[in-house]
């Protein structure tokens, strides 16, 4: 139902816009420890730039194979954030209590929170990002791909 | 100065509201809706709340809006205009009754912008004392949101999966 | 009778929330078009969002970041709470927001659903199609 937009300013635009996009929602998840954001706003970012360039370019072309891949893993960021808590697990803590992550080169009950607060926020980030743009996917799909039963 | 801007915040927000759900367009009541939503967001950056301004601001008007127009876009001009019906009178009735009810309660409710009110005297005060030597981090929003309370983080993170896998489900994933 | 008046001006979110909770539920259930009806339960869901995160103002009160480097680098640094905002409702608003948008992109899945199988947005015609 998405066609290519057939403008060549749109397509331009869109071109220098999706890395930018990109490297701001990177930035946003990495320094929500430091200022506002985190893993949810950082998530939505990244999926919105994909979708902005399904929506100009059309889900077929090349800016959007990656799109088209990424929906694939539609379960890897709740797999990461609960890996995070079951890595806890290991050496008698408890589940998702950061200062019982056993990193090797890490002294600090601080430091180990801080980077368990990071490696959780990467999580949620990834699965907020792929259901978003999973979601458009479906929304945007027609109605001729309905098979006959099996 | 801040005042007048404020009160101007409030009368663009009520009257955004109303026109999103005023307009006869579907098309274009979602439009509006979105510029609502951005609103809110600024009212919010107003009272301090600067992460969920952010999140409002992104999800609110970017992708529900995104969502809204997909749906439309697959129907025909006829079903976007919408015709006028007469409202049921129980609803004209019933809902101002609900509206004293709840507003018969204000009184027990803590007063605005009060800093003595019980959701900010029991555990707040710790969290916001014991954030830094903890955990390192200066936003105290993300070091509750992920390191005190990351059960419930968790259990979003699946509803939101939750969520991708249902649309897929109704609706199919490919297009022809 | 007057200080119940008083009482109301003195919070005015409350008033807001009541405002825009009434009139959402009042378009899901007036109107007829399916769309329609999503758009006033965005509304329910962002009027008690709203109310969420004014309960956690609090008068001249800054952000919940604590302030910038002398925070972090010194070895005691006070704070006082007083001075910043509640950060627990944020907590509760940032699942909220998200959880809002994800079941309207459910709602929206089934009413895209529902035009597929039967042609229509309107519920009245919907309901004709399907006896």
């Amino acid at each position: 139902m998405i066609d290519a937009h057939d403008s060549l300013i749109v397509r331009t635009m869109a071109r220098l816009l999706i890395p930018l996009i990109q490297l701001f929602a990177v930035y946003v998840l990495v320094f929500g420890q430091y200022g506002p954001g985190g893993g949810f706003v950082g998530g939505v970012m990244l999926g919105t730039s994909l979708i902005l360039g399904i929506l100009v370019f059309g889900p077929e072309e090349s800016p959007c194979r990656l799109a088209n891949k990424v929906v694939h893993g539609d379960g890897i960021g709740l797999i990461i954030f609960a890996g995070v808590g079951g890595l806890c697990l290991i050496g008698g803590g408890e589940f998702l209590n950061y200062s019982d992550l056993e990193i090797p080169w890490v002294t600090t009950d601080s430091r180990r929170r801080f980077l368990g607060i990071l490696m959780t926020q990467i999580g949620v980030a990834v699965d907020v990002a792929v259901t978003a743009i999973s979601i458009v996917f479906s929304l945007s799909s027609s109605d001729e791909s309905e098979q006959p039963d099996d | 100065m801040t005042l007048w801007f404020e009160i101007l915040l409030l009368i663009l927000l009520v009257v955004t509201a109303a026109g999103a759900i005023l307009v006869k367009d579907l098309i274009s009541a979602v439009f509006i809706l979105g510029s609502y939503s951005f609103l809110l967001a600024l009212v919010w950056a107003w009272l301090g709340a600067v992460d969920v301004a952010f999140v409002e601001a992104v999800v609110g008007a970017g992708l529900a809006t995104i969502f809204f127009l997909l749906t439309l876009f697959g129907t025909a001009p006829k079903d976007t205009h919408l015709r006028r019906s007469a409202p049921p009178r129980l609803a004209l009735l019933g809902l101002p009754v609900l509206g004293l009810l709840l507003l018969y309660a204000a009184e027990d409710l803590p007063r605005f912008r009060n800093p003595a009110s019980p959701a900010s005297v029991h555990v707040s005060p710790d969290y916001l004392s014991n954030s830094l030597e903890d955990t390192e981090t200066p936003n105290v929003v993300t070091s509750v949101l992920m390191d005190y309370r990351a059960f419930d983080t968790l259990i979003e993170t699946a509803v939101i999966f939750t969520a991708g896998v249902a649309c897929v489900l109704l609706l199919g994933r490919k297009r022809e | 009778m007057i200080e119940h008046i008083v009482a109301w001006l003195e919070r005015p979110n409350f008033i807001a929330f009541v405002i825009f909770f009434l009139w959402g539920i009042f378009i899901m259930v007036a109107h007829a078009n399916l769309v329609k009806k999503l758009i006033g339960m965005y509304l329910v869901q962002a009027s008690v969002i709203f109310l969420l995160v004014t309960i956690s103002a609090k008068s001249q009160a800054t952000v919940p970041i604590l302030q910038g480097t002398d925070a972090v680098q010194s070895e005691s640094p006070t704070i006082d709470p007083d001075q910043y905002s509640n950060p627990l409702p944020h907590v509760l608003t940032l699942t909220a927001i998200v959880v809002q948008v994800a079941t309207l992109g459910v709602s929206l899945a089934l009413v895209t659903a529902i035009y597929r199988e039967y042609g229509s947005l309107d519920e009245d015609e919907v309901l004709q199609r399907i006896e």
